[in-house]
């Protein structure tokens, strides 16, 4: 999943200032659950700037709706039928929400109230990890399910650093070693031998050759 | 302008080589890396320069190995893989050959959080793995990454380093016998204190048939004083120093545990070049370069071969 966190209301607020009519709009997958931007946090956003604009005596109408998916244009077309009624959007998105909508409905700004982090899992209530790059070749195989691009501080193909210590990276105690990760669950399995070759360099060209990149699949176009 | 590494001449003569390391400065000054060079020049066969070493901006490392050979010293360049992807680091290899430098040392890099830039990008497109064998490729085979063909190979003794101390122990004899395979031709180790675990990992390497196809310089750093062993045992990566040195340098009163702190490195030298598969080591003195020549003189390690 895509994980966010709310912005500062103060810098929303900011961004927010030069509209009065303002519909806040929720997103109801990966942001809703990482608790950012769903149904019910997008509520609490909205009566928070609307009682932050009663305490300044502002004349704000902040309304509030939640699509199922605001990075996919059949619910976002939702948005057709109230449009019209306000002068800005305040996305409660991922980014890759927020500019689909903005693509949309070229017409009226859309502010982003959320800032995007990464692509994790839930651990554990209110605890989620980053466990992916989006790298377009996946090498999870090679290390045992454990990404060194995502989890190792470094990057290391080759790892580990000069800097594991009892299973902890140098960078923060906090932090695993995602080497002595990679070398415990392969030995679970009898293939530490994957780590006697040297991984050459990665092809970043599948990241970021040319640009943002793009799927296309002919056997799903009608 | 075509000399070899005289860090090479003497591992091939099979002369306990003694490499030391000189910090660049935190300015533009060229005096601050000449100064250094006439406290070592004599002393020691080649000399180390670190590339913003924990990730704190100086100046920089190919800069300060062309001020060391123009002091007539063979300098070593470090090059870290932290700040540089893999165009520019094929460029300064080859900018590195074309000035004379004939050592290079490939290492990943402090972290740049631990730095006076933590806001910056850590580039790692290159491993330190990865890097060896590109230099390695560049200098035998003349291609840089992908395949294209240099009109001048590179001339470059190649480095690695090796941490005896991180964890998994069991993993350190794999992952130096990688650094072989990708083509080091020495390695350095982080500073030697604890003894038993260095001869533990050496022992590994000698297991693996690695001490014959690598030159193993193990390193060193002279101890200021007791904060300082306190300090470097508790707050710098990758380090291990046993409570009976922090405990020795304790025992010295506060005016002689300088004295003290050469005495635990002369010892920890003499003990090195009674090992197997030691080929020479690696003084790390920081901000202390005047103390490598009594270091080496007391290690009966005077004078180097011309």
């Amino acid at each position: 999943m895509i994980t966010a966190e709310q912005k500062p209301i103060d810098e929303i607020r900011e961004m927010i200032n030069p509209y009065k009519r303002i519909l806040a709009v929720g997103c109801g997958s990966c942001v809703a659950e990482c608790a950012a931007g769903g149904q019910k946090e997008t509520a609490m956003l909205a009566s928070a700037l609307r009682m932050a604009a009663r305490m300044n005596h502002e004349d704000v109408t902040i309304d509030e709706k939640t699509l199922d998916r605001q990075c996919v244009r059949d619910f976002v077309i939702q948005l057709d039928d109230v449009i019209q009624n306000y002068d800005a959007l305040l996305s409660l998105a991922c980014g890759a929400g927020v500019q689909a909508v903005a693509e949309m409905f070229p017409e009226i700004p859309v502010i982003p109230a959320l800032n995007t982090e990464f692509l994790g899992e839930t651990r554990d209530q209110g605890l989620w990890i980053e466990s992916c790059q989006g790298c377009g070749d996946c090498m999870l195989y090679f290390f045992g399910g454990i990404c060194p691009i995502s989890r190792c501080s470094k990057q290391l193909l080759n790892g580990p650093c000069g800097g594991s210590k009892n299973g902890v990276c140098e960078v923060d105690p906090e932090v695993p070693c995602a080497w002595q990760m990679i070398i415990d669950r392969l030995a679970r399995f009898n293939a530490l031998g994957r780590l006697e070759m040297i991984y050459p360099p990665k092809d970043w060209a599948k990241k970021q050759g040319k640009g943002p990149r793009k799927i296309i699949r002919e056997d799903q176009q009608s | 302008m075509n000399e070899t590494s005289k860090l090479k001449k003497v591992l091939e003569k099979g002369v306990f080589a003694v490499t030391a390391e000189c910090g660049p400065p935190k300015g533009a000054d060229p005096e601050a890396v000449t100064q250094k060079a006439r406290l070592l020049k004599g002393h020691v066969d080649a000399v180390n320069v670190t590339d913003n070493q924990t990730a704190i901006v100086r100046m920089s490392s190919m800069a300060a190995c062309s001020l060391l050979k123009s002091e007539g010293l063979d300098p070593v360049l470090q090059m870290v893989v932290r700040d540089r992807n893999r165009i520019a680091l094929q460029s300064d290899v080859l900018g590195a050959s074309a000035i004379g430098i004939r050592n290079i040392l490939c290492l990943s890099g402090d972290h740049q959080v631990f730095g006076n830039q933590p806001q910056a990008m850590g580039v790692f497109d290159l491993d330190s793995i990865q890097f060896v064998q590109v230099v390695k490729n560049m200098r035998d085979g003349a291609k840089i990454i992908g395949g294209d063909s240099l009109t001048k190979a590179p001339e470059l003794f190649i480095g690695a380093a090796a941490n005896p101390f991180a964890d998994p122990l069991s993993f350190r004899a794999v992952r130096l016998a990688k650094k072989i395979a990708a083509g080091a031709d020495f390695i350095q180790t982080q500073c030697v204190y604890n003894l038993e675990r260095f001869g533990k990992w050496l022992e590994m390497a000698r297991d693996n048939g690695l001490t014959d196809r690598v030159a193993i310089l193990g390193g060193v750093t002279p101890l200021k004083s007791v904060g300082m062993a306190r300090y470097m045992k508790s707050k710098v990566s990758g380090m291990d120093i046993p409570d009976a040195v922090i405990k020795r340098m304790d025992g010295a009163p506060k005016d002689k545990q300088r004295e003290e702190g050469i005495k635990i490195c002369v010892e920890t030298i003499l003990q090195m070049k009674e090992m197997r598969g030691v080929k020479g080591v690696h003084i790390m003195a920081i901000e202390w370069e005047e103390t490598v020549q009594e270091i080496a003189e007391s290690a009966g390690l005077l004078p180097r071969p011309g």
